[in-house]
């Protein structure tokens, strides 16, 4: 009987400084399990890229320990670059070869020829649905199609741990529900360790089984996605007054029943509900015997946003984009 | 060299044969305007021959030696701004995440190079037995000639690898263009160094080494087995490969940090 593979990604106070500027990661501490998806969220800046690039062994880190399917990052890149597959930000791919091409290129690079190469090849065009695509030239494709085809390149020596980093920037709906199907079938067929960064919220909601959030350098949340929110636990509820000349009753009545919060469409006031401080029909209630005519009522779960907000103090670049949460109660303006 | 690293060079040296071959400007260039340059000065400096001393009746056979140069130049610039561009567009990175050994990354790039100057000096060849010259060295001469021109290549594909690597930006491997040229103006292109008359011009030309690589070429074509000039060719382009690469491989080092 074989022992388990180790596909773990583990690192402790993982350190990036890059010169005359700041620490890019200042310290982080990671424990991504094998099969696991981890998704790292984090603004713009914020480390996710540098961090990737620490654990996929392109970058030395300045201080601190990583280990990534039990090889060391300083000391055994070589069989760490055997064993992961990685699609970094921006498909890098070459315009003027084909998607076949870039197969061939990849399958040599890691050493698979002949007739394992052509089945691999053709084998992962099909999961990738770019086998009608496969002779075009690069330059042809899609947005979608390329992120798919940096996909496939990145799977080609059947990876045990795989690094997506933003995998889905610019991509239309379509083309990312697509994406994350194949992303999920990696890791619960494939048993495939999945560590992927996201400016989206939506995105670490629906793949990640944890999430970790990175600012400045930092992580400042870790946890599942559910188990993050219902931290915060405190739903939002947002009023737009029929007329503005009442904004500032609704502000007095909302506050009753939580702390206003910002972010929310314009002409709206929005509190964050204290945990056990009321519900949709008392703040119906309080807001009709003040005669307040409201023309919308809404109330928004905690989303990852929220728990970015409540960690960082500001919301999450992208998030209003990503986050459009269908509101749970709609009620028509009180009598 | 292993076998798996052998076809991983000839992989990444056909992938850039190829998007060369794709790019029609990248192969038009190389070919057509050292021809032009050759006919323009074939056809304007023919009288040059009845000087004193020169060394052939045909400025045709005289002046074939600078499209082999001329072409390798420009030849290994544009591939080295596509080999900048993919260091701006992480293909590089893409490559350097696989086992691949870093030093196998600039073999198949430098082989692609050579691979592409070859061609072109095939193509040079030709043109010049159409024209009427013959090679005063026979068929041997011409195997000879297309092995220097793969020296003379390796010699600036080197050296642009290094710009391309240790910058990183396709404009400035881009200006290395006319700073190679100058050097090819200010050699003995249009006329052998014992004949030019200022000083100051037979002095750089002198110490030129682009001369050294056009005189290696030209005395295969109009003299014969010049053991010489092909002695001192192959030492200029040579040394100036090691220089190059020696340069490049230190580049590529300090470009792929990766552990």
């Amino acid at each position: 009987m074989h022992a388990p593979l180790e596909n773990s990604i583990q690192a402790h106070g993982l350190v990036r400084e890059f010169k005359k500027g700041p620490r890019a990661v200042d310290g982080i501490d990671l424990h991504v399990d094998s099969g696991e998806i981890y998704g790292f969220l984090g603004p713009n800046g914020a480390g996710k890229s540098t961090t990737i690039g620490m654990l996929t062994t392109l970058l030395p880190p300045t201080a601190g320990t990583a280990t990534v399917a039990g090889y060391d990052v300083v000391k055994e890149g070589p069989q760490i670059r055997k064993v992961i597959g990685a699609a970094l930000q921006e498909a890098a791919l070459d315009p003027f070869l084909t998607g076949r091409e870039h197969l061939r290129l990849q399958t040599t690079m890691h050493g698979i020829t002949g007739e394992e190469r052509r089945k691999r090849s053709e084998e992962l065009l099909t999961r990738v649905g770019l086998t009608e695509a496969a002779d075009r030239k690069v330059k042809g494709y899609s947005g979608g199609m390329k992120r798919r085809l940096d996909l496939a390149l990145a799977l080609v020596h059947r990876p045990r741990v795989i690094f997506l980093d933003e995998p889905t920037t610019g991509l239309d709906v379509q083309s990312r529900s697509a994406l994350w199907v194949e992303v999920g079938r990696l890791a619960k067929e494939d048993g495939v360790t999945v560590f992927l960064t996201t400016q989206y919220l939506e995105e670490a909601d629906v793949l990640a089984d944890r999430v970790g959030i990175i600012d400045h350098g930092r992580i400042v949340a870790e946890g599942t996605p559910e188990k993050l929110k219902a931290e915060i636990a405190c739903s939002t509820v947002e009023a737009v007054p029929a007329n503005p000349d009442q904004q500032g009753a609704v502000t007095a009545v909302l506050e009753r029943f939580g702390q206003q919060t910002t972010g929310y469409g314009p002409g709206s006031v929005a509190v964050q509900l204290t945990s056990s401080n009321g519900n949709l029909a008392e703040i119906v209630r309080a807001l009709d015997a003040e005669g307040v005519v409201l023309s919308q009522l809404q109330i928004h779960e905690p989303t990852l946003d929220d728990v970015f907000l409540a960690k960082t103090g500001r919301h999450l670049e992208g998030a209003g984009d990503q986050e459009e949460q269908e509101p749970k109660i709609a009620e028509p303006a009180p009598a | 060299m292993t076998s798996i690293a052998l076809t991983q060079t000839a992989a990444l040296g056909a992938r850039s044969v190829v998007r060369t071959a794709r790019q029609p400007a990248n192969i038009i260039f190389p070919l057509v305007f050292p021809m032009l340059l050759f006919a323009v000065n074939a056809g304007g400096l023919q009288s040059a021959t009845r000087l004193p001393g020169f060394p052939t009746d045909s400025f045709v056979a005289f002046a074939l030696a600078v499209p082999f140069v001329q072409g390798a130049l420009i030849a290994t610039i544009n591939a080295n701004v596509e080999f900048a561009r993919d260091i701006q567009t992480g293909f590089l990175n893409r490559l350097a995440l696989t086992p691949v050994r870093g030093i196998i990354l600039l073999l198949g790039q430098l082989g692609g190079l050579m691979t592409i100057a070859l061609a072109q000096a095939v193509f040079y060849l030709a043109v010049g037995l159409a024209f009427g010259v013959r090679l005063a060295s026979g068929f041997g001469g011409a195997v000879m000639l297309l092995l220097l021109e793969l020296v003379i290549a390796l010699a600036f594909a080197s050296l642009g690898s290094w710009a391309a690597l240790r910058t990183g930006s396709t404009e400035a491997v881009q200006s290395l263009f006319p700073v190679f040229f100058v050097f090819l103006f200010l050699s003995s292109m249009n006329m052998p160094r014992n004949l030019i008359e200022a000083d100051w011009f037979r002095w750089v030309a002198t110490i030129n080494p682009v001369s050294y690589l056009i005189e290696a070429v030209r005395s295969l074509v109009i003299e014969g087995w010049n053991w010489e000039a092909l002695a001192l060719g192959f030492a200029v382009a040579g040394g100036l490969s090691l220089f190059g690469f020696t340069l490049a491989t230190r580049a590529l080092w300090r470009r792929l940090e990766r552990t």
